[in-house]
């Protein structure tokens, strides 16, 4: 961009070809032809080798893998407390929070990957890893505006990177530090969606005029090492103790740090600690091996009856699997998502076979409700699907269930409430509220205007304070 | 791929109301209907131009879901230029055909009767049927001997001595199949003392080229017709025409869908009854005498488009004596050139049914609409003549 410095792609080239990365200078002709929407005021671009990664394909082929290793998931499982018996970590006290049910789980070795959460672990025990909240807040918006990822030729910044993901394009992030008390009680704040707007518009003018579908945030796990405010220039490496050897606490390890990109390595290092503790030898080999489902839109599902907006949404997000849901039956193929193209055969599979026992986990399976609607029009419908397989004729829990994911959403759509998101979400409310009446049934948040009115008076009571 | 110039979609809040007044997604479940043929399909092929659905061939391009929006969403025209995209138009020897209706009026209007006579053979029809896939069933259009334009060329000369003047754009129909349209407005305009001049050529408006995928033609036309307007309105107030549809595709469909500019011209573009209706209402209104009968007036598709049926509606309840009866505002099925494909001539029957029923029953003189096609429907479907507002107000002059 004309405000960057030029300079710095060179230094940038120079750097990745140090580090064995391919980089590529190309003229801002050629860049505005691989992507036509970024900004025509560009100086000049490089092209590297990067990569997106759907999180939540990732996470659910991960848990179909482990369990058909013989793992079991546990969600919605926290950890109170480490059981510790002759100085030796056997496992861990829990508590499942949807039931309040408590449960021992004892074990050889526990591994501590609990990201942000790690230290609390470590407390436990007495033992301090000390980490960095990170605070960082991205937006989605509507549609894909590019289809590789976008990022500025400057030192890490504040909304430097523009990432397609399955049907949306996501501008992200911004980096700040938060006090580890608050961890449980992130915001994004105006100023935060401003600023990704802004410099998300330098990227991609185009942004302008999109609907953002939604902002959320999270929390960076980083290991404090030094004293950096921001924590953009802690380093994301790898973090890996076996208490055993460093505090004298044999049968824990945590493994932290990192990130997403260096996940299956993290996970190999804490295998391979786990391993060596056990006393087997054999060579980790899950890098050599696909995970389920990673055949993606290559995959040969045969069902000749499903429209390809259907089919190929099936493929990409379950791959080879999705010829377990995708068949001739009529029933089966009707969708319950339509922005998403998710059916009632995708669904009955997550909920059967992914660990999706309420709506808001049937979204990060499946995608329902992450379109332009926010689950405007197909909660109630999958919410029966599931109430139907789950809790047979319980419908208590259906609106349970509506009501959480509806709120979910409506968390995410809250700090970007204008222009059509606004609108959405109030044609939302009012279908719920207005249409079905949802109110009546179950205590819903208050109107959008409502709401507005209850936070400017929050604000005025702060102000006054 | 990416290169988004319409964003439209983007403003669809998924309230659905396109595909409740979507006529194809009423009686054929094949199509999954406007939103997700339209907004929904549009995010899908923008992340990957392979799930592109091939259901979207079953849209008429009846425009009713865009009426029908409240968010502004172009829907019928996201729908057009993604079919135009992905290769989702079949362009064989059949849609030519059916599409280029100025090359096919001008190859059969000199050889009117015995194109009129052979087309009429059941041998011939089913020929059509088996070998092009036009079903057997429908009417097949006539044509003319005498195209509107030697008639009128005949005649210009009581045009030059109008003061005022405006342009006609006369279309295919009227120029190759029945002038009569064509000719009823001179009369009626003449009574108002407005001559009534031509382009000095002009090519079909595009419509059925779009709904066919012939982009290029359409655009090729359109770029020429945009030509001709400019000339033609140095010397004349403004361009009308009689076509729902051509009016329409002149106005709108230029720069939304075939990206020609027009804006120089687009706001002296008019549909007929707009114009004869504003200068009624400023009192340039001829003398018009009874007319005695009880019609059916069916609105056409493109005109709720277009914004025109209220002064059609002005026009018929200007002329004494006539008992209007304004039918279900549906769609009659026939969308142009769809209803002759084989493969929709059901889909096509079974939308319009309502309206045919509607006819029946309620036993008037005529049925009355302002476009060809729907005429053509009507007419096969019904007992009933169905007759030109034009051709009305054209009775009631004295």
């Amino acid at each position: 961009m004309p405000e960057d410095e030029l300079s710095f792609q060179d230094k940038f080239i120079t750097s990745c070809h140090t580090a064995g990365i391919r980089a590529e200078a190309l003229t801002p002709k050629e860049a505005l032809r691989i992507e036509p929407n970024v900004n025509p005021q560009l100086l000049g671009a490089v092209r590297v080798p990067d990569g997106t990664i759907d999180p939540f394909r990732l996470t659910a082929s991960n848990i179909l893998d482990a369990e058909e290793y013989g793992g079991r998931l546990m969600n919605y499982t926290r950890v109170t407390g480490l059981i510790i018996e002759n100085g030796r970590v056997c496992g861990v006290h829990c508590m499942n929070i949807k039931t309040g049910e408590l449960i021992d789980i004892r074990a050889l070795q526990v591994v501590n990957a609990a990201g942000i959460w790690g230290q609390q672990i470590t407390e436990y025990a007495d033992l301090s890893i000390r980490m960095f909240p990170a605070k960082g807040s991205l937006l989605i918006v509507d549609y894909r505006i590019n289809s590789m990822v976008i990022n500025r030729c400057r030192k890490p910044a504040d909304a430097d990177i523009l990432v397609p993901g399955d049907t949306i394009s996501l501008i992200g992030t911004t980096s700040e530090k938060i006090p580890y008390s608050d961890i449980e009680n992130i915001r994004v704040t105006p100023n935060e969606v401003e600023t990704l707007l802004a410099e998300g518009e330098k990227l991609c003018p185009i942004m302008a005029k999109t609907r953002v579908l939604r902002a959320y945030c999270g929390v960076r796990p980083l290991v404090s090492l030094g004293d950096d405010p921001s924590g953009r220039n802690i380093s994301r490496g790898i973090v890996l103790v076996d208490h055993g050897k460093a505090d004298a606490l044999p049968g824990l390890i945590t493994i932290t740090g990192g990130k997403l990109m260096t996940y299956r390595l993290m996970a190999e290092m804490a295998t391979d600690a786990v391993a060596k503790n056990l006393g087997n030898t054999r060579h980790c080999e899950t890098a050599e091996k696909p995970l389920p489902g990673a055949n993606g839109k290559n995959a040969d599902v045969h069902a000749p009856q499903v429209s390809i907006p259907v089919s190929g949404s099936a493929k990409y997000r379950h791959g080879e699997r999705a010829a377990k849901f995708l068949s001739d039956d009529k029933k089966q193929n009707a969708i319950i998502c339509e922005c998403e193209m998710v059916t009632r055969g995708e669904i009955e599979y997550a909920v059967n076979n992914l660990n999706a026992k309420d709506l808001v986990d049937l979204r990060r399976r499946t995608r329902i409700g992450m379109g332009p609607c926010q689950g405007e029009m197909c909660s109630c419908r999958a919410a029966g699907i599931v109430s139907e397989m789950t809790h047979a004729d319980n419908s208590e829990n259906a609106l349970d269930s509506i009501g959480e994911f509806l709120q979910e959403r409506w968390k995410g759509v809250r700090p970007i409430l204008w222009g059509d998101a606004m609108r959405e979400a109030d044609f939302s409310y009012w279908v719920y509220d207005n249409l079905l009446g949802y109110n009546q049934l179950q205590s819903l948040p208050a109107p959008v205007s409502e709401q507005l009115f209850t936070e400017q008076d929050d604000n005025v009571a702060v102000e006054a304070a | 791929m990416l290169n988004l110039i319409n964003t439209s979609f983007d403003n669809c809040i998924k309230c659905t109301v396109c595909t409740t007044r979507c006529p194809v997604a009423e009686a054929n479940p094949d199509y999954p209907g406007p939103k997700q043929a339209g907004p929904d399909g549009e995010r899908l092929r923008i992340k990957n131009p392979e799930l592109y659905d091939e259901a979207l061939k079953h849209c008429t391009n009846c425009k009713r879901c865009e009426v029908a929006c409240p968010s502004g969403v172009h829907v019928g025209t996201v729908i057009q230029l993604a079919k135009a995209k992905h290769g989702g138009f079949k362009k064989g020897p059949r849609e030519f055909m059916l599409s280029h209706t100025d090359l096919m009026g001008s190859l059969s209007s000199p050889a009117a009767p015995v194109v009129n006579t052979v087309t009429r053979l059941k041998p011939v029809k089913k020929l059509l049927d088996k070998t092009l896939g036009i079903d057997e069933r429908r009417t097949l259009p006539k044509y003319t001997g005498q195209t509107f334009r030697s008639w009128f060329n005949k005649q210009s000369g009581t045009q030059e001595q109008f003061k005022r003047k405006i342009s006609f754009f006369h279309g295919c129909f009227t120029n190759y199949n029945d002038p009569t349209v064509g000719k009823h407005l001179v009369s009626v305009l003449n009574a108002m003392n407005i001559g009534v001049s031509l382009m000095k050529k002009e090519k079909c408006c595009g419509v059925p080229l779009i709904a066919n995928g012939f982009f290029d033609k359409a655009r090729k036309n359109a770029e020429l017709n945009m030509n001709q307007f400019a000339r033609s309105l140095t010397e004349t107030e403004c361009v009308i025409a009689t076509e729902p549809s051509c009016t329409m595709t002149l106005r709108d469909e230029y720069p939304e869908v075939l990206d020609v500019d027009n804006s120089e011209v687009k706001d002296r573009i008019f549909f007929a009854s707009a114009f004869i209706a504003r200068e009624f209402a400023r009192g340039n209104q001829p003398d018009m005498k009874p007319v005695k009968l009880r019609v059916a007036y069916h609105s056409p598709c493109h005109l709720i488009k277009a914004g025109g049926v209220i002064h059609t509606m002005e026009l018929l309840n200007s002329i004494p004596g006539l008992e209007v009866i304004m039918l279900d505002q549906k769609c009659c099925g026939l969308s142009g050139t769809y209803g002759f494909k084989k493969e929709n001539y059901s889909t096509s029957q079974s939308i319009g049914q309502g309206i045919f029923d509607q006819i029946e029953a309620l036993g008037v003189d005529y049925v009355v609409t302002d476009c060809e096609s729907c005429k053509m429907q009507v007419e096969m479907n019904t007992g009933h003549t169905v007759l030109h507002p034009l051709t009305l107000l054209a009775q009631s002059l004295t």
